[in-house]
């Protein structure tokens, strides 16, 4: 009777310490995932913005580049594709994210194709507009390389908590799965050169 | 399996092999760090001076940093993780501009890059930064006015960013995020105030001499200049150096976490 009831007690207690430790963790893990969640929306902004600017870029180089249709064409078909991709939040695994980042690369490669075709239009480039957009389009890229790495820092910090000891246990009962990265790819790295 | 943990592997040692490449943060805290050794001394001395008072005065962080070498990275992308690393601007403002030089050697161009904090984007867009590497900095450094490009740069940037947050919003945003400290009140109420002014109470509210400075007005100042000058209240004793009309600070309080998010533009030599 004795025995028992101290027994019971020591039980009560291992699972009372047990679920707060499982409690806090869970909770840093929710807080974790929602900044990841936070720091995805932030990468969808920024290539948002560069979606954003490419009509007026299209329009601004037709104007003084009518012959060069196809590579205006690619552009405008790069961005259709690039933005009818989008990747829920809360299920950032490797197959969605690689699948968006294909296709945010189609569109950096066609935008950098158009560039070097720009070249040969000196009237183009004395622009203003076009300088400025020119000017924004860099800024852009030079923010989406940020937030891509803000982001793959993100994730990073959540897959490596949730992988440690005992919290992989409770991340594996409460459904946490570990975050894709943005992996460093030919050329999308960098980005686009734009020559002024 | 086995290519993940390369890949990961990779990654890390990647990571580690990039934070140790980055400059030291420098201590005591600097607005100008001259690591590659491009400015007299004279001229570094200048250069702190403009911006520390110009932090002072506005809580606007402008450093101006030179590297030896970008270690193969992109020149933006190396500015941006420096920025960030250094938390260069306030946390809450997001309000740092980061000047990135380096010097041109024989065997490579000279870089220099602008990058401007989150918070001071849309004063100091993209194309404006772009216009002053190129206007105002670019024909300098090929003359070899390394100081001229950069002073006319800083001089211009402090222009555009004078407005952004002004002394009174940045005591009323700090009030609203940090919650009004009434135990502060009361010391400048009951200590600091009878401290100061205590020798001429009666003649306090006539004119003439510094004091006629209405008292919620000169409280009003001497709560923003603590408050503005490191975020908290043990510097007030310099903080208050405001009242005598301009005396130079010595040090400023270091860089706050301020976060980049990509703004700025830059260019070559």
């Amino acid at each position: 009777m004795k025995k028992s009831t101290i027994i019971l007690i020591i039980v009560a207690l291992i699972v009372l310490i047990g679920a707060g430790g499982i409690k806090k963790s869970y909770n840093n893990m929710v807080t974790m995932e929602e900044g990841v969640a936070a720091q995805w929306s932030q990468v969808e902004n920024v290539y948002q913005r560069r979606a954003d600017l490419i009509p007026n870029l299209v329009n601004t180089v037709k104007g003084y580049a009518e012959h060069e249709h196809e590579t205006l064409e690619a552009v405008i078909n790069a961005r259709a594709k690039a933005t009818s991709v989008t990747v829920d939040p809360s299920n950032l695994d490797a197959a969605s994210l690689q699948n968006f980042q294909e296709a945010q690369s189609g569109l950096s490669s066609a935008l950098s194709r158009l560039m070097v075709v720009m070249e040969q239009y000196p009237n183009l480039k004395a622009n203003e507009n076009f300088m400025n957009l020119q000017a924004q389009l860099e800024g852009t890229e030079n923010r989406i390389t940020v937030e891509r790495m803000k982001f793959n820092d993100t994730a990073r910090a959540f897959n490596t908590y949730i992988r440690k000891f005992p919290k992989n246990i409770y991340a594996s009962i409460f459904d946490f799965e570990k975050k894709a990265y943005f992996e460093a790819e030919k050329g999308a790295e960098k980005a686009p050169e734009v020559q002024f | 399996m086995k290519k993940i943990l390369t890949g990961t592997l990779l990654l890390i040692t990647g990571l580690f092999v990039f934070a140790s490449d980055l400059p030291e943060r420098p201590n005591p805290p600097t607005l100008v760090t001259d690591y590659a050794n491009m400015f007299s001394q004279a001229e570094e001395k200048h250069l702190e001076s403009k911006l520390v008072n110009f932090f002072a005065n506005t809580s606007t962080q402008i450093a101006v940093v030179t590297v030896e070498d970008l270690q193969g990275y992109d020149k933006a992308d190396y500015a941006f993780r420096l920025g960030e690393a250094w938390g260069i601007g306030d946390s809450k403002f997001n309000n740092g501009i980061l000047i990135l030089l380096k010097p041109k050697t024989a065997n490579s161009n000279g870089e220099v890059f602008i990058a401007v904090g989150y918070g001071l984007e849309a004063v100091v867009p993209d194309i404006t930064a772009k216009q002053i590497v190129e206007h105002e900095m670019i024909p300098r450094f090929k003359n070899n006015d390394m100081f001229g490009g950069v002073d006319r740069a800083t001089s211009v940037l402090i222009d555009l960013t004078k407005g952004e947050y002004n002394h009174k919003q940045y005591a009323e945003k700090a009030e609203e995020s940090r919650g009004f400290n009434p135990f502060i009140f009361f010391i400048l109420l009951f200590v600091v105030f009878p401290l100061l002014f205590g020798r001429r109470r009666r003649g306090y509210y006539s004119t003439g001499g510094r004091s006629s400075l209405p008292f919620w007005l000169a409280l009003g100042l001497m709560g923003g200049a603590g408050r503005r000058h490191t975020g908290s209240f043990n510097d007030f004793s310099s903080g208050s150096g405001s009242f005598g009309g301009g005396g130079s600070f010595g040090s400023f309080g270091g860089f706050g976490g301020g976060g980049f998010g990509g703004g700025g533009a830059g260019g070559s030599w």
